[in-house]
């Protein structure tokens, strides 16, 4: 397929973060068209464009919108449809492999913001809050500056663009916590309190942000929208699959000779995506790759062909994640990039629940004996055994990721975890290694 | 984790900026931005940590007053997030990352290296008070990898030797420019920016940190290769303000001045027939699926 840039369009602009440059490059224009439609109508074609969730995992966009109760006509609203609706922007990027959304923000601020304005208005909501990772400073900046321009043009603020609707936006700086990507950590933690993960149900679409209804979206979800409302959603399902369409950021990075963002259709394959890239560096031959960030079951040289689309690389076994496509090559041992992702994950467990908490931390140990030639025969199956009670028993989808590498390395290079034994350990190598987590072909 | 006045790692300097009525009045201008002031509370942190360059017990003390908490709950917050210091840092913070890309690219060479000319570890800060060096989790720049970051600005694709030197400058007092950011400033400035507030004495100096350029290339290689390629995205349809339909040259040139016209008229349609009114308000959400992904 070929590159279609739609998000990154105005990314090579000069001043591209400015509002002049925005409203020169047609910036706005949909807010106009948004704010002469019906709530619902907007909800509808967002729905109509089959726009899924680009955090991770995918969830259909306008069904997202559409589950925030509202008043009905002619009734006086009670429970949630009576609360205030929020709309928070969930910028708080971290999984590692991704940086997608830190340079979108960077190079075009007004895009995200025109999105916030339009599904703030076709959720009714009339407070939305950009929750921005605490270390992207310079993005931080940016929006700040956005924001304010938005103001000072009537974009934001009351009454906009003479439309009745008003709306604040605050710009939230968080503090180094990568659980704050969970969308209910994210809440508890902008509602100043350790961020931790709340049980679901209830979904913040009826409890959220101050127990009021909230919808929650990634960066690169509400930056396509002003796109779906320019073009239709006929326009927006020209890119790529039925089920998953659109245009997509892929961020290539590691063993590349031209890392960096590469626009193009859902669907796009990674060896496609590779050559764009200019292939692996000169003299190396491609071993190990993520999908779509540390979260997702390694991919290899076999699966180089699979549509990165959510349906195509669930049915691989993986997920599509972030479309963060980490690049490794025969020269990188993977259990050591296993064991140093399995680190991050020990670090960023947020302690709420044991299997997360007490599993990542014993799981570096045996990584940690295993890449230091300590290991033992048992603790391949120990390895998964750990899992196991990881995965689905986890509070949150951190403890479920954090069994992904490990479980699609063992499943594709066992021979690797092998080799790093002891030889006397390799003799007792048990015969009948598991070789993957029970209930992992999710 | 009962607050940090229980639990002081070493007794506060005494050379501390004492927190001022000033940043009382900041803070409740950060409470004000919120529906409810609790919101508040990790901007308030960033505030505190900008005057004194860690969350100090005074700093706790002053949030707990300010939004009517126990000293305990906020130190409950301050400890659970990894950019609260919770003990005085240098001028400048360096981060280097060291998760598994930058890593196999040489963050964890350059880590090394930088603990042995410093002679500090993680988290440790420099005798001279110059800096304090930390190893970070991924910093969401993977395409520019290696990356080492000062004051959270980026400084990208390091190696051993640019990141020697760079933190070399540093200790001389020099701020090298970022690869992508803003001219340095120092920890404290950067609290303050992610506070909620300006860190610079004038406008200018705040424009040209915004507008600061950056060696973008890894941001732009998609862009780029392209327009080289002559590849883009399918056109939009051309929609007229009168909808009609039919195609052809006469149209096509009509439609183009409707683009460069005044704003959409109300009522216009949706471009493609639909009248959209069939959002089931308050259907059952418990069906909603979301997460557990990270949304």
């Amino acid at each position: 397929m070929p590159l279609t840039p739609v998000l990154t369009t105005r990314w090579g602009a000069e001043k591209s973060w400015r509002l002049e440059s925005y409203e020169r490059l047609e910036g706005y224009a949909a807010l106009r068209t948004a704010l002469s439609m019906a709530p619902e109508e907007l909800v509808t074609l967002v729905k109509d464009s089959g726009l899924r969730g680009r955090g991770g995992a995918g969830f259909p966009t306008g069904m997202k919108w559409s589950f925030i109760p509202q008043p009905k006509p002619g009734e006086t609203p009670t429970g949630p449809a009576a609360m205030p609706k929020y709309l928070v922007v969930n910028a708080d990027e971290g999984e590692p492999g991704t940086c997608k959304d830190l340079p979108l923000m960077m190079a075009d601020p007004h895009s995200l913001i025109e999105g916030v304005i339009i599904a703030a208005f076709a959720i009714r909501s009339h407070f939305a809050v950009i929750y921005v990772r605490g270390e992207a400073v310079h993005a931080h900046r940016r929006l700040v500056a956005a924001v304010e321009e938005a103001y000072a043009a009537g974009y934001l603020g009351s009454d906009i663009l003479g439309s009745g609707y008003d709306l604040e936006l605050v710009v939230h700086a968080g503090a180094g916590a990568y659980i704050c990507g969970e969308e209910t950590a994210l809440l508890d933690s902008l509602e100043g309190y350790r961020g931790q993960p709340r049980l679901k149900p209830p979904f913040p679409a009826v409890a959220g942000l101050y127990g009021a209804p909230t919808v929650i979206n990634n960066v690169e979800t509400l930056a396509s929208v002003p796109f779906v409302v320019r073009g239709g959603a006929d326009w927006f399902k020209e890119f790529g699959p039925e089920k998953s369409p659109g245009p997509k950021i892929y961020s290539l990075s590691g063993r590349v000779v031209r890392p960096g963002q590469y626009e193009a259709p859902m669907g796009t394959t990674m060896r496609e995506l590779l050559e764009m890239a200019g292939g692996v560096r000169p003299g190396h031959e491609l071993k190990f790759w993520t999908p779509g960030g540390s979260s997702t079951p390694y991919f290899t040289a076999e699966h180089l062909d699979v549509p990165l689309d959510f349906d195509s690389v669930a049915a691989a076994g993986s997920m599509l994640g972030t479309t963060a496509l980490m690049v490794f090559d025969e020269t990188d041992s993977i259990v050591e990039a296993t064991l140093r992702f399995t680190e991050f994950y020990a670090h960023e467990s947020c302690g709420k629940c044991t299997p997360c908490r007490e599993g990542t931390y014993w799981l570096v140990q045996i990584l940690e004996r295993l890449v230091h030639g300590k290991g033992t025969a048992q603790d391949l199956d120990l390895l998964l055994d750990t899992c196991d009670n990881i995965l689905g028993r986890s509070f949150c989808a951190l403890g479920d990721g954090a069994t992904s590498c490990i479980a699609s390395s063992l499943k594709y290079f066992k021979d690797d975890y092998v080799a790093l034994l002891p030889p006397e350990e390799q003799a007792r190598l048990g015969r009948t290694l598991r070789l993957e987590p029970v209930g992992a072909a999710s | 984790m009962t607050g940090l006045d229980s639990s002081p790692v070493e007794p506060a300097p005494v050379d501390l900026p004492p927190l001022t009525e000033q940043t009382r009045l900041e803070a409740r201008e950060i409470m004000a931005r919120y529906p409810v002031a609790r919101s508040a509370l990790l901007p308030m942190l960033h505030l505190v940590q900008s005057v004194q360059g860690y969350v100090s017990p005074e700093g706790v003390t002053l949030c707990a007053e300010e939004l009517g908490l126990t000293k305990a709950e906020v130190g409950a917050v301050a400890t659970f997030y990894t950019m609260y210091k919770r003990r005085p840092t240098g001028r400048h913070i360096v981060s280097v990352c060291t998760n598994t890309l930058c890593s196999v690219l040489g963050g964890q060479r350059i880590m090394d290296a930088l603990s042995s000319d410093l002679g500090v570890h993680h988290d440790e800060t420099t005798a001279d008070g110059s800096i304090t060096l930390e190893h970070a989790e991924c910093l969401a720049a993977c395409d520019y990898a290696p990356v080492v970051t000062v004051d959270y600005e980026f400084y990208d694709q390091q190696d051993v030797e640019s990141a020697r030197e760079l933190v070399a400058a540093l200790r001389r007092g020099d701020k090298p420019e970022p690869t992508r950011g803003a001219p340095l400033t120092d920890f404290k400035g950067i609290s303050r920016q992610l506070a909620g507030f300006s860190q610079y004495a004038d406008s200018s100096a705040a424009a040209a940190a915004i507008d600061a350029p950056g060696a973008l290339g890894p941001t732009l290689v998609g862009l780029r290769l392209a327009e080289e390629r002559g590849e883009a995205a399918p056109d939009m349809p051309r929609r007229s303000a009168s909808s009609s339909s039919g195609a052809g040259a006469a149209e096509a040139a009509g439609v183009e001045s409707a683009k460069r016209g005044a704003p959409e008229p109300a009522g216009r349609d949706t471009g493609d027939g639909r009248t959209g009114t069939d959002t089931p308000a308050g259907a059952e959400p418990g069906t909603s699926g979301q997460g557990p992904g990270k949304a």
